[in-house]
């Protein structure tokens, strides 16, 4: 069942991207101020909403987990941090690109930047503790517990950006700026297949993480035998 | 009534062991030492433009040399199975948490304290023109320096690599009160009182304290017990 659900939301995001990826290249004009580089903002908000999109995902199932002790919560936080810690870099290395064109730098200290680098580091952080913890009970619940107090952090790191001085263009999508429709078409689909990846992504590592469980027990049943 | 009387009794159990040994806070001020002179050979110390980002400085320097306390708040328990006592004794994660919490603030900012006169030394600045200010700032960003290593001590007393870990957690978690303090602290020192431009940050520094004050609360005793 799970596997078909797979395989046809792949289908549905590989035909989403190609229709996406067509438009983007060959339909829309250059941008008048940015020029050719303007394209790499269908993948760079896209990304950024996804990564936001997995974060909340996290932080409510690892209420569910400390809820319920369910370890079903547990591998899917822990998968779905991981598939959004992917996106949250395809965000900054995106954003490098287009900052190394535009800005001329790779690298600024403003507020929305720093901002998505402290995310990163808070869910690496999240990743390199559940590694040190071996027993799975304990690695669940303190885990959670961490993606808690991660997810509380965001907004209070997010927040701090509009009193901070920002260099960062004032968003275009979803944010009072204007857009023309097509680009906003394509944005908006490119943002439907993002977050399809993330799903298809998130199902591969939830099976990845339900084998282990699995080979886990067994092993410790070898050792008890 | 009863959670202050039980909170109370582990401030003073830690501090009575704290202050019999000495071991943490004599490491940690003498580290806050050592980073100082650092510093001064990163930077040159009397420049103006030093002096006016100094106030960042000291903040580091704090945040360094308040994890060496705080990384042992719990791991100190786990030699003669302390830990197991403190989860068993008949009080509230809560209490015990806010106990411990307390007592690591109380050390944390007399390190400071100290450092903070040997600082405006080797530097040449006049921390003192806002001296009631700069302590409030000092006091709110230490509580939420103290609430975050206090927590993330009980997180990860019973992991590998314990103190590779904790720090590596608790920084990125803490910039929101580090950068607010930093701002503060820079104002201040440069001799702007507190209030109109700078008060949104002592708001952040505020809603970081009492957010993560709760939720530390709360969680405890997810964290020890389960």
């Amino acid at each position: 069942m799970r596997e078909k659900l797979i395989y046809g939301l792949g289908a549905i995001a590989a035909i989403l991207l190609a229709r996406d990826l067509y438009s983007i290249f060959m339909q829309l004009p250059d941008e008048a101020s940015q020029g050719m580089i303007y394209r790499i903002i269908f993948f760079h908000v896209p990304a950024a909403m996804t990564a936001m999109g997995c974060a909340a995902v996290a932080c409510v199932t690892s209420v569910l987990f400390l809820v319920t002790k369910n370890f079903k919560y547990d591998a899917i936080a822990v998968a779905v941090t991981e598939v959004g810690l992917a996106f949250l870099a395809a965000n900054l290395v995106t954003g490098s690109i287009w900052g190394r064109i535009i800005w001329g730098i790779w690298w600024t200290w403003d507020a929305r930047l720093t901002s998505a680098l402290v995310c990163w580091l808070l869910y690496a952080g999240y990743l390199m503790l559940r590694r040190a913890i071996e027993e799975p009970t304990a690695r669940a619940r303190i885990a959670a517990v961490f993606n808690i107090f991660a997810f509380a952090d965001v907004p209070i790191v997010i927040f701090s950006i509009k009193w901070w001085r920002t260099q960062h263009p004032q968003p275009v999508f979803w944010g009072g700026g204007k857009i023309d429709p097509d680009m906003y078409l394509t944005a908006l689909l490119n943002l439907i297949a993002l977050i399809l990846l993330g799903v298809i992504l998130t199902l591969i590592r939830l099976r990845q993480e339900e084998v282990q469980r699995e080979i886990d027990s067994i092993r410790r049943y070898a050792h008890a035998v | 009534m009863d959670f202050l009387r039980q909170m109370w009794v582990i401030t003073r159990k830690d501090l009575r062991a704290e202050l019999r040994t000495k071991e943490a806070v004599n490491a940690s001020l003498a580290f806050s030492l050592v980073i100082l002179v650092l510093f001064s050979f990163a930077f040159d110390p009397l420049e103006d433009q030093t002096r006016e980002m100094s106030g960042g400085l000291l903040w580091i320097v704090y945040a360094f040399a308040g994890t060496l306390v705080l990384n042992r708040s719990f791991a100190r328990e786990i030699p003669n199975d302390c830990l197991d006592a403190l989860v068993a004794a008949p009080i509230s994660g809560a209490a015990l948490f806010m106990g411990k919490a307390f007592a690591n603030f109380v050390l944390v900012l007399a390190v400071e304290l100290v450092s903070l006169p040997v600082f405006g030394i080797f530097y040449n600045v006049h921390w003192a023109s806002h001296f009631w200010s700069l302590l409030l700032v000092l006091a709110l960003g230490t509580w939420g320096l103290t609430v975050i290593g206090t927590i993330f001590s009980a997180l990860t007393v019973n992991i590998r690599l314990r103190e590779l870990m904790a720090p590596l957690l608790v920084y990125p978690m803490l910039i929101p009160a580090l950068m607010s303090a930093m701002k503060l602290s820079v104002d201040l020192v440069a001799g702007k009182p507190l209030g109109g431009e700078n008060e949104i940050w002592l708001r952040l520094l505020v809603a970081f304290d009492v957010i993560f004050t709760a939720l530390s609360l709360v969680l405890l005793e997810t964290v020890l017990v389960g």
